[in-house]
């Protein structure tokens, strides 16, 4: 029961803040609200879900607000200056997501760098990269593109979950699976509990690692396609900080950023939060973004100290 | 040991400064064959000017910031907050200059004390409650833009203050008043770090915590003043950032600074896993993380596409200090790895 215990806490924060904002704001408990947090935070999400692998792994990756933003510039060039079809481009960009997370993985294993520097470094270069494309914003028209935004589930009166919110659920879905019902996943937690022991239980630690960054550059590139549903656009400005904001709510969500513990549905809850709070600050009209940025470090706070008193009594100290 | 040929020799055997002097010198080898008048300096009204002065003077931030990430890093810790604690003093300062009479010999303490206090904050969670220094700082670099834009209003507030204007603009005894600031500052941390025991504690900290505080070093003691001293460098960088513009911008001052700090203490040979530091290599990758960015724009290089190149040498520089790198290398020229 201990375990499940920050993951409760997470949602406790959730209801008691959704409790809160609907008592105070008038149609805030609505279906539509519900449905506009996860097509809204659709990108968030997704970039969060991956380094949540990441930081389950002992990891980190800094670069995903770059590759995101690398994403929608190449793919809008790819369309708009190109003449290419998206679904030709969706999937060229998706695997240079995969490979340049793959390739940061890669030099973080075999050369046992730090992390926190390479993905520093694969920051610098795709936000580069990302400008080289472009230096401005380029607008996508294309039919099939307006087919894609069109698609919708309504879910109830004036709700609806947009194709972001689409794949962002299916994202979510698929990383539960893979966390609990896959080998890799075991792998993951195994590796960033005690790297040691993995090793010494024969398991591959080496392609773990470099896959854990590969899924992560793929997870950036989707929220970058997904980016590019909701401008509909590419700018290779997007998503500045979006590294910060991921972090934040996997932290919230109740993962250890030591690794080894954590759930994917605690990082769902730390974006919904995110989310929540975000829309409670439209919704007053007279707040102002900083109290977004307040909120979230007081919460972060919060969250540390209390999974730092929680580790102590269940596990031993690491050092 | 002491002769300068034999200290040379250890530095570069010890590739501490080896690696960011040799980047430095053959960028500003390239820019003395390419670069017109890169070199060329000029007095004009008794003050020193030339692209060389202007890279020592632009570099300043940095210079500053990394003089106590340098700190930090060696006691195995690492401060992300700086560049919001640079747009916290920035603003504070531009407020109370702008809306009451204080005079600046009681702002800018008051700006300083400030992000002292916010660095001290840092160094207690990673002290006191034994947070992990990427997480505990993460908290107040999210925070610490929104206290900035909450202190300013989200508006970015212009003042004409002349003696604050003076601290980022103005000359002393010809050369930029900043740099004399960095000069002051490298040489009081220097005499602290090497002519007392100040220094041997914080690498003793960096290098096994246990063992120090079994030796009898008060390890929280040192950590939280490293912290709070990485606060008063970053709140000097970020007076020197508002009177370069002559206003606060808390929204954007200081955005991508803590990185640059970060990457020049690494690139100057202290390694991110703490233990032994070095000062001078700090502030030489400074300078040449700037003779790289001034280099580019004297290029042509639109100044979005910068990040690339300084990607590439953070990767080199890493590749270049991780032994296993080395070892592959070694291995595929046929020779034996000698390290």
């Amino acid at each position: 029961m201990r375990r499940f215990l920050p993951l409760m806490a997470t949602f406790a924060v959730l209801i008691v803040l959704f409790a809160a904002a609907s008592l105070m704001y008038e149609r805030f408990f609505t279906a539509r609200v519900i449905a506009n947090l996860f097509s809204d935070n659709a990108f968030l999400g997704i970039t969060a879900i991956g380094m949540t692998f990441v930081i389950l792994s002992g990891g980190i990756d800094l670069s995903v607000g770059a590759v995101l933003a690398f994403t929608t510039t190449f793919i809008a060039s790819l369309i708009a200056d190109h003449a290419w079809h998206p679904l030709a481009a969706i999937p060229v960009a998706l695997l240079i997501g995969t490979l340049f997370g793959g390739g940061m993985g890669f030099l973080i294993q075999r050369y046992e760098l730090p992390p926190f520097l390479v993905t520093l470094a694969g920051m610098f270069f795709a936000r580069g990269m990302a400008f080289v494309v472009s230096t401005e914003s380029i607008t996508i028209e294309h039919d099939f593109y307006t087919t894609l935004q069109d698609l919708k589930i309504v879910v109830g009166p004036k709700a609806k979950l947009k194709i972001g919110a689409l794949i962002f659920l299916g994202v979510l879905g698929l990383a539960v699976f893979l966390a609990h019902w896959t080998p890799f996943g075991r792998n993951i937690y195994a590796v960033g509990g005690n790297e040691t022991s993995a090793r010494l239980m024969g398991l591959p630690v080496a392609r773990t690692k470099i896959m854990v960054y590969a899924l992560n550059g793929f997870c950036s590139a989707l929220a970058g396609v997904v980016a590019t549903l909701y401008m509909p656009s590419g700018n290779p400005a997007v998503g500045t900080g979006l590294e910060l904001d991921a972090i934040a709510a996997v932290v919230i969500g109740g993962t250890l950023l030591t690794g080894g513990v954590g759930y994917v549905a605690g990082t769902l809850g730390g974006v919904l939060i995110f989310g929540t709070i975000q829309s409670a600050l439209i919704f007053d009209g007279s707040l102002n973004s900083w109290w977004l940025r307040i909120a979230i470090s007081v919460l972060l706070l919060v969250f540390i100290l209390l999974q730092r008193q929680l580790s102590r009594f269940t596990t031993s100290p690491k050092n | 040991m002491n002769d300068p040929l034999s200290k040379l020799k250890e530095w570069f055997q010890g590739g501490s400064l080896m690696w960011a002097l040799l980047g430095l010198l053959t960028l500003l080898a390239y820019d003395f064959v390419f670069v017109d008048g890169f070199f060329r300096l000029e007095v004009r009204d008794g003050h020193l000017y030339g692209t060389v002065i202007d890279i020592l003077n632009q570099g300043s931030k940095t210079m500053l910031l990394a003089l106590g990430m340098t700190l930090v890093i060696a006691t195995g810790g690492v401060d992300l907050s700086v560049g919001s604690l640079m747009a916290i003093s920035g603003a504070l300062a531009a407020v109370l200059v702008t809306q009451t009479e204080l005079s600046l010999a009681l702002v800018i303490p008051l700006a300083l004390t400030a992000t002292v206090l916010l660095g001290a904050f840092n160094g207690m969670l990673v002290s006191v409650a034994g947070i992990q220094p990427i997480v505990a700082t993460l908290i107040l670099m999210v925070g610490g833009r929104g206290i900035a834009m909450l202190i300013t209003g989200g508006q970015i507030v212009t003042f004409e203050h002349t003696g604050f204007v003076f601290l980022g603009n103005g000359h002393f005894l010809g050369i930029p008043f900043t740099l004399t600031l960095v000069l002051l500052m490298l040489i009081a941390t220097s005499l602290l770090m090497r002519r007392t025991a100040c220094g041997l504690f914080v690498e003793a900290v960096g290098d096994n915590e246990t063992a120090s505080r079994f030796s009898g070093i008060s390890t929280w003691t040192v950590k939280l003043s490293v912290y709070g001293f990485s606060g008063l460098c970053a709140g000097l960088a970020g007076l020197i950032a508002a009177s370069n513009i002559k206003a606060a911008d808390s929204s954007r001052v200081g955005e991508m600074m803590e990185l640059d700090a970060i990457f020049a203490v690494v690139v100057g040979g202290t390694a991110l896993t703490g233990g032994r530091f070095n000062l001078l290599g700090s502030i030489i990758g400074a300078l040449l993380i700037q003779t790289l960015t001034t280099t580019m724009i004297t290029q042509g290089v639109p100044p979005a596409i910068a990040p690339v190149p300084k990607a590439i040498v953070i990767v080199a520089v890493c590749l270049l200090q991780s032994e296993k790198f080395r070892t592959e290398v070694a291995g595929w020229f046929g020779r034996r790895a000698n390290t």
